[in-house]
């Protein structure tokens, strides 16, 4: 009985209000959104760096006949600059970091670069004495690489040593600034859905304030004449996050999985529909939530006795 | 029943208290008028009764409930003891006179099967049976009040507040709703009723309680609209604090 005059008020509400209700869905869907991808970019981020960072490695950099830059004085590093180089980094306090080293010769090197120019006429000059020898050092966590830079860019011998990270950080500064911006659009599409949703439940209040005032006079429970405006504000969230969640798997699918990811060859790093579809119970969750909340206080005034 | 303990009530904003150190106590089953200029509190005290203000001085008493130890969630339920008539009716436009009234049980959470009994119970005593399809505005004034009194009582409540409810109706339609009042009193049902209608209270001959400026300067049984017991210049001493 209780619940049936309940959600028939909630209905006639929402009957009543329909432009109010249609522009909540419409903030909630698009604040919502917002919100997702966000989340969605952050997990990218995440699994992007996961997989970049185990590969990535510090490159040790020896000296070739032409080299003049760092420590090289234009002479080939010799032998024994390298040992000094591979025993420092055999040293104890380094070597916990370090999962493995590999030497590249500077003909090892020379095949690599004639094999990556192989176009290039250039390369058909190229010869080892050219070249300078370089060690890529993997480790255990990339984010240690300054322990190496610094105990062996002193070393003679050692033109330069470069942590490949860098070469990945613009990319993940432009996503996570691209993150930002998404958090940035949400909130204040957030705040805005929330006002909005206050307002609307106020002018739904108003209008029925004649049944309100009734409901008060006879002794109605203040959770009685509260629940069908703040399931009304609810319902419209639900169905704006709904919404929200559908855009996501969509942009996810169709947008991430199929274009980008044929774009690149092969979208095995690009987050899928599962991650979307893992965002969307959040999504729900923060509407549904954010519109009972504002619905609450919105009525509040309402029930004052 | 109630009781009014030297309550005092003014509103923000004006210097005038809306009720100057009031005592007043009502019995079980007593009918009684309350009179008084527009503005001499006799809304305030009702509003008291029912605990919509708060007196900012002294202690009031309903249903050996002390108001202002009654907790505000707890009000709703207190009120549920308590019915209400308007001059102006307040009933719900969109709903026929039997949803009218049945809607009062709904909200309280009374089941089904009572609502059925009660309902009809109430239009009949009202008598309006063989109208409870009509809409409000299908109905005369005194009709609609009648669904009004209708929905206060069919809670049967222990009291019944009217605020003015013959004011916007004739004379005759005012007689009719008067003999309903009596015959609810007559059940066992305590009425206070503030009024403005000189002939409706000196007919009946109840208790009258009168107001001005806040204060009560009559308290008379079996009185009229105006007193017939020798007149003691109230007024003047009011002017004169």
């Amino acid at each position: 009985m209780r619940l049936g005059l309940i959600l028939g008020e909630a209905f006639q509400g929402l009957r009543r209000n329909m432009s109010m209700v249609v522009s909540v869905v419409l903030v909630t869907f698009i604040s919502l959104t917002f919100v997702g991808v966000a989340i969605l970019l952050q997990q990218q981020i995440g699994s992007m760096k996961g997989y970049w960072y185990d590969r990535a490695q510090v490159a040790i950099y020896f000296c070739s006949a032409i080299d003049q830059t760092g420590n090289c004085v234009q002479a080939a590093a010799t032998q024994e600059q390298i040992d000094a180089v591979t025993a420092k980094l055999a040293d104890p306090s380094i070597a916990d970091y370090i999962e493995r080293t590999e030497y590249d010769s500077p003909e090892v090197v020379l095949a690599q670069t004639k094999d990556v120019y192989a176009d290039n006429p250039i390369a058909g000059f190229l010869t080892a004495d050219l070249l300078g020898g370089i060690i890529h050092v993997t480790l255990f966590d990339p984010s240690n690489a300054d322990v190496v830079v610094e105990s062996v860019s002193g070393l003679a011998g050692v033109e330069s040593v470069e942590d490949q990270r860098k070469y990945l950080e613009p990319i993940f500064s432009m996503l996570n600034a691209a993150s930002a911006a998404a958090i940035g659009v949400a909130a204040l599409m957030l705040v805005a859905a929330v006002l909005l949703i206050a307002t609307t439940i106020r002018l739904s209040a108003f209008s029925r304030r004649r049944e309100i005032g009734i409901m008060r006079l006879v002794g109605a429970s203040n959770r009685l004449i509260e629940t069908p405006f703040v399931l009304e504000g609810v319902f419209a969230a639900l169905i704006g996050s709904l919404l929200a969640s559908g855009a996501l798997v969509v942009i996810v699918q169709f947008f991430v999985q199929g274009q980008l990811g044929a774009a690149i060859g092969g979208g095995g790093l690009l987050i899928n529909r599962n991650d979307a579809l893992i965002v969307a119970p959040i999504l729900v969750g923060i509407g549904v939530v954010l519109a009972a909340l504002s619905a609450s206080v919105a009525i509040k005034r309402y029930l004052k006795v | 029943m109630i009781r009014f303990e030297n309550v005092s009530k003014s509103y923000p904003g004006t210097t005038r208290p809306a009720l100057g150190d009031v005592s007043l106590e009502i019995g079980k089953g007593e009918f009684v008028f309350l009179i008084g200029a527009s503005g001499s509190g006799k809304s305030s005290l009702l509003r008291l009764i029912l605990k919509e203000e708060k007196p900012n001085r002294g202690q009031i008493h309903v249903l050996g409930k002390k108001l202002s130890a009654l907790p505000s969630r707890k009000v709703p339920y207190f009120r549920r003891n308590l019915g209400v008539v308007f001059q102006d009716f307040r009933l719900l436009p969109n709903k026929s006179v039997y949803d009218n009234v049945a809607f009062t049980l709904q909200v309280i959470g009374k089941s089904r099967g009572f609502i059925q009994e009660a309902v009809p119970d109430a239009l009949k005593m009202v008598g309006l049976s063989g109208k409870s399809g009509r809409m409000p505005h299908e109905l005369s004034g005194g009709e609609q009040q009648r669904v009004a009194i209708a929905r206060a009582v069919v809670n049967k409540p222990a009291i019944l507040l009217a605020d003015e409810p013959t004011g916007n109706l004739d004379p005759e339609t005012s007689q009719g709703i008067m003999s309903l009042l009596e015959r609810i009193n007559l059940g066992g049902t305590t009425v206070v009723m503030a009024t403005h209608a000189q002939d409706v209270v000196d007919r009946m001959q109840r208790r009258v309680v009168e107001l001005m400026t806040g204060r009560i300067v009559r308290d008379e049984r079996g009185g009229g609209y105006v007193t017939q017991a020798i007149t003691v210049p109230f007024a003047a001493q009011a002017e004169d604090e």
